[in-house]
């Protein structure tokens, strides 16, 4: 049995990433990060004509640069499991079009990273592929037009508020390969703790994040300073610090290797994105493009990535539902467990 | 299990409360005053204007109106009208330049869904209650004003 515990898996034969890629836009190309990303596109449509357009332009784009980087050819790709926020999935579908690989299209709204790795890791240490592709990605006007309000509406948003990210990020997840190992990975129930605040999605989600990891941690017997690293997904500076007080009252502390994709990827004062960044793409592209650089060049050793998702649509909330959330955690290591023992 | 689910909603509830900041509203509203009593300033001085050149009351009001319908579009296609909202809140929301933006807004966002069922169709996606709720209060008032006379 590879299952442990309540939610947990470990990899008999832990995948590897073989290449990863993440693609921006002009803000989060002017953010800290900049500079891990492979291409920042200074055009917010891609050389398209509509934000749906653009979105899957930027999710074949990465792919291509992703697949590229894993020195493969399209055709050696088993699946391809990707996510996003539009409607039907549209962003990926479209993106995906061209390629004529197997495809699965993933909803777990901004936990698709967290869901595409795991799933990606389990087709692979099942036998079931050699080579799969895991991909998220969003676009901050097509989110605004499908969940929000139009772009040139005059609106103020609220200090709890986040930017949607315009982002990719693909990995490459392989049966060979030498690392970064895709070790483990602890699958988030659907969590509700009656939050309703659309613009603080923060909130919404930091319960679904404490439970994974609460549970990856007791499920894999894990002492708190396992991980050099833990990201959550898209909590931004607000969701970050109810997480850490969540965490606390289960006695787990993390201490500064608790940090969020959200809170990283913007200059939050000086690029004004309130709470921080959130979106698919968020989370997505600062693995691919930063922490999996981090671990490659030896600056980092163990990641726990947990994707979160706030999981509601705009009609169940306009009729008074609570915002679940989920979020999934998986173990991201540059070497095999048993081997730097 | 019941209610220690609803005592873990309302714990985290407060925790959120508690965490999360609130809007500065003292701070915006002083915005909104200013940035909407120039709004209203500039309306009146428009006011002047036309009354000045001969035209009657009602005509001077409709006059008004439409130029600052008009350059509250424009200033929405420019994208400038969204920038001075972010800064001035409810002071360019409730002015009729902000009801002109409401419309003007989705039609620009949805004009690549088509004329008729993007543009044309979504148009009103944010004026429309407005204008339900402000025609069905009309008629309210009106009926009360008519038994009372």
């Amino acid at each position: 049995m590879k299952h442990f515990g309540e939610s947990s898996v470990k990899f008999a034969n832990p995948p590897s990433i073989l290449g990863a890629a993440a693609i921006v836009g002009p803000k989060e190309g002017e953010g800290p990060l900049a500079k891990y990303f492979d291409k920042v596109s200074h055009d917010i449509l891609f050389g398209k004509d509509t934000w749906e357009q653009a979105e899957s332009e930027l999710m074949r784009q990465t792919i291509e640069t992703a697949v590229r980087k894993a020195g493969l050819p399209m055709k050696a790709i088993n699946y391809i499991l990707a996510g996003d926020l539009l409607n039907q999935n549209s962003g990926s579908i479209y993106g995906a079009r061209s390629f004529e690989r197997p495809f699965f299209g993933l909803f777990g709204a901004c936990s698709a990273m967290g869901m595409g790795l795991t799933l990606g890791a389990m087709l692979i240490d099942g036998g079931f592929a050699e080579n799969v592709v895991a991909n998220a990605s969003s676009h901050f006007c097509g989110a605004e037009k499908t969940f929000r309000f139009p772009l040139e509406l005059g609106t103020q948003r609220t200090p709890t508020a986040s930017w949607t990210v315009t982002g990719d990020g693909a990995a490459v997840i392989s049966a060979n390969g030498k690392g970064p190992y895709i070790t483990a990975a602890t699958t988030g129930a659907i969590v509700d703790l009656g939050q309703k605040d659309v613009n603080n999605m923060g909130a919404a989600m930091a319960p679904a994040a404490a439970d994974v990891i609460a549970k990856h941690f007791g499920d894999l017997s894990l002492a708190n300073d396992y991980y050099d690293v833990i990201a959550t997904g898209d909590l931004g500076k607000y969701g970050n610090k109810l997480l850490v007080q969540l965490l606390q009252k289960q006695g787990l502390h993390f201490g500064d290797s608790l940090t969020d994709c959200g809170m990283l990827i913007y200059d939050a004062e000086r690029q004004d994105v309130h709470a921080g960044g959130s979106g698919c793409g968020c989370c997505a592209a600062v693995l691919a493009g930063y922490f999996l650089n981090k671990i490659r060049s030896g600056e980092m050793k163990k990641l726990l990535f947990v994707p979160t998702g706030a999981l509601h649509s705009v009609v169940t909330i306009q009729q008074g539902e609570t915002i679940p959330a989920t979020a999934h955690a998986v173990a991201i290591e540059a070497a095999l467990p048993h081997f730097s023992e | 299990m019941e209610t220690s689910k609803s005592q873990a909603v309302q714990d985290y509830e407060k925790l959120v409360r508690e965490i999360s900041p609130k809007s500065a509203v003292l701070y915006n509203s002083v915005k909104a005053f200013f940035v909407g009593g120039t709004i209203c300033a500039a309306a009146q001085l428009l006011y002047n204007f036309f009354e000045g050149r001969g035209f009657s009351r009602d005509d001077t009001g409709l006059l008004v109106a439409a130029v600052l319908i008009a350059a509250a579009v424009l200033l929405t296609a420019l994208r400038i009208y969204d920038r001075l909202a972010k800064f001035a809140g409810a002071g360019t929301i409730v002015p009729i330049t902000g009801f002109a933006n409401s419309i003007a807004a989705p039609a620009i966002e949805h004009k690549k869904e088509g004329m008729i069922l993007g543009l044309g169709a979504k148009m009103f996606v944010i004026a429309g209650p407005v204008i339900v709720y402000g025609t069905v209060t009309s008629v309210i008032v009106g009926l009360i004003y008519y038994f009372m006379k």
